[in-house]
């Protein structure tokens, strides 16, 4: 098997892709907030419950590619507990890690477990399907009330 | 099958000999537009180099000659789809464009509210959005004859549903999704005998099937170059002269007209009514060679051929584990739609890909079906005449290989 396929599919993104975490619906989320690329079909819902500054909880459903649900599961859990300012930090340091090809360079100790993801830079019309979710958070976080999109 | 050199035939198309991440490329996206042999690709470049000029302005040699080939594609087309006259052959930027003239042309000038026009769930998008857009604007109704779990129109609603308040049948030939070939003769001997007009959307036939216009009786019946191993950004829409001589213009400019004073402008004749502006010249002549081509190999020996492919292709795709055929009528094309197990349509199109294989990955712009099939996408596998056994084995190994990846 081509090496940067293994490395794109390997086993943690598979296993969030099989076993998604925080993969459910919230009723009393302080925000909702709905990213859809409707080329190709991705579609979630980001949850998130917010206390003073700090994600107190963060959820998401929908449906898409291996790529944008792993990639939506092991945000949740990176980001819970976080303050808004650390979020919108991990937020630009997956940006630069996912956008290599732009030559700007990603800090690896602040994505840590993230840099599983990393591989998807290889791939360039696979960025918009990793990149989804945490666009859809942010729009959550600082909202602009336009539509989620990463197309 | 004896008589078809195919390794001859891929010779013709330079695009075959290229490589992908160093792998020989695969080309299974031909519903989506197929490669042109290097007959099409010399004569733009020789269009360009040596003979552009503006057509129906002919005082010097070139523009004589332009526009006499491009007259010449006409006529082509013409007897490629066995139309009475070449008046009936309009050039068009493509089967979506020639969809658009008709819905707006026809339907605004004949269709008026509370009329309906039946389509049939498998259409693309291109024969949907046209008549909701008619919907809004002159509140006529869409009426959508449903379709089996094969993928096959059921005839029997479709009848009941052609009732007499429907004035309007527009029906894909070939399915792009599901590779349905539709009975459309019956479909249209069914309207018209209760005088309703039918146009085939045939973007997906005229490059597999045989295809005659006067035999099949359709009053529209539309398609792209582009499909057809010519040149993208023209197409054809086929009209009974009937027709197109009482529907208005669709764009009105230059070529469409036969004088023009600020009081009044009297239209040119057909077919030059719904030619406004100048053409894309280099691309009719494209792909007058184009069909040229495919007629120096054949319609019935290249269907002949491309079913041989599509039942090797179904069977070998049948044994890849966890694989489901979407799209399994009797009377199919050579495309092949299905969903493999859990893993999503996009990530089997990149490690396809990285094999060096390309095929089609999504909704296919037929959303409707594939909600009514309840998956969100699929892979679709669709051949050409210049497509071998070979390239379907390399197909099935990938797709195995996918199957590893999501075990």
């Amino acid at each position: 098997m081509n090496g940067d396929i293994r490395e794109l599919y390997q086993q943690m993104i598979m296993d969030h892709n099989k076993n998604p975490r925080n993969f459910h619906a919230m009723a009393d989320a302080d925000r909702t907030v709905e990213g859809y690329n409707p080329l190709c079909g991705d579609h979630f819902k980001v949850y998130i419950k917010m206390e003073g500054d700090k994600i107190k909880d963060i959820s998401f459903d929908g449906a898409g590619c291996a790529i944008s649900k792993s990639s939506a599961s092991m945000m949740t859990s990176a980001l819970k507990g976080k303050t808004r300012g650390e979020a919108k930090a991990l937020f630009e340091e997956v940006h630069k890690m996912l956008s290599r090809g732009m030559g700007e360079p990603f800090d690896a100790a602040k994505v840590g477990k993230l840099a599983t993801l990393g591989g998807v830079c290889e791939f360039p019309s696979r960025v918009k399907c990793a990149s989804l979710a945490w666009h859809t958070m942010l729009e959550g976080l600082e909202p602009t009330g336009k539509q989620v999109t990463t197309e | 099958m004896e008589n078809f050199n195919v390794e001859q035939i891929r010779k013709d198309f330079p695009i075959l000999r290229e490589q992908v991440y160093g792998k020989p490329l695969t080309y299974l996206d031909n519903a989506a537009t197929t490669q042109k042999p290097q007959s099409v690709i010399d004569t733009l470049t020789q269009y360009y180099s040596k003979e552009n000029a503006n057509i129906h302005r002919g005082i010097f040699c070139l523009s004589e000659q332009a526009t006499k080939r491009y007259k010449s594609a006409r006529h082509k087309v013409q007897e490629f789809i066995g139309a009475a006259s070449d008046k009936e052959i309009i050039f068009v930027r493509g089967a979506t464009e020639a969809i658009n003239l008709v819905a707006h042309c026809y339907g605004r000038t004949f269709l008026k509210a509370g009329d309906e026009v039946l389509i049939t769930h498998m259409e693309h998008h291109s024969n949907i959005v046209p008549w909701q857009m008619l919907r809004e604007e002159a509140g006529v109704k869409l009426k959508v004859a449903p379709i089996n779990d094969q993928g096959e129109l059921i005839l029997g609603d479709f009848k009941k549903l052609l009732t007499d308040k429907v004035k309007f049948v527009s029906v894909v030939h070939v399915s792009n999704a599901l590779g349905t070939v539709n009975p459309v003769k019956e479909i249209v001997r069914l309207a018209h005998a209760q005088g309703i007009p039918v146009m085939l959307d045939g973007a997906q036939a005229v490059a597999h099937t045989p295809v005659n216009v006067q035999d099949l009786g359709c009053d529209f019946y539309v398609f792209s170059g582009h499909k057809l191993l010519g040149p993208t950004g023209v197409g054809v829409l086929y009209g009974k002269k009937e027709f197109l001589e009482k529907m208005p213009p669709y764009q009105g400019g230059g070529d469409m007209i036969r004088s023009v004073t600020f009081e009044k402008t009297d239209y040119n004749d057909l077919p030059y009514k719904f030619e406004a502006g100048t053409p894309h010249i280099a691309g009719v002549i494209g792909l007058g060679v184009a069909i040229d081509y495919i007629g120096s190999i054949g319609l019935e020996r290249i269907e002949a051929y491309e079913q041989e492919l599509l039942k090797y292709g179904t069977e070998k795709l049948l044994q890849v584990p966890g694989l489901r055929m979407i799209g399994t009528a009797k009377h199919k094309s050579a495309i092949l739609s299905f969903v493999l197990g859990d893993a999503h349509a996009h990530d089997i199109g990149t490690i396809l890909d990285r094999q060096g294989i390309a095929i089609r990955a999504g909704h296919h712009c037929a959303m409707p079906v594939m909600q009514r099939f309840h998956v969100p996408a699929t892979t679709r596998a669709s051949f050409a005449f210049y497509n071998t056994k070979e390239e379907i084995d390399r197909l099935a190994a990938a797709l195995r290989e996918v199957t590893e990846v999501f075990r």
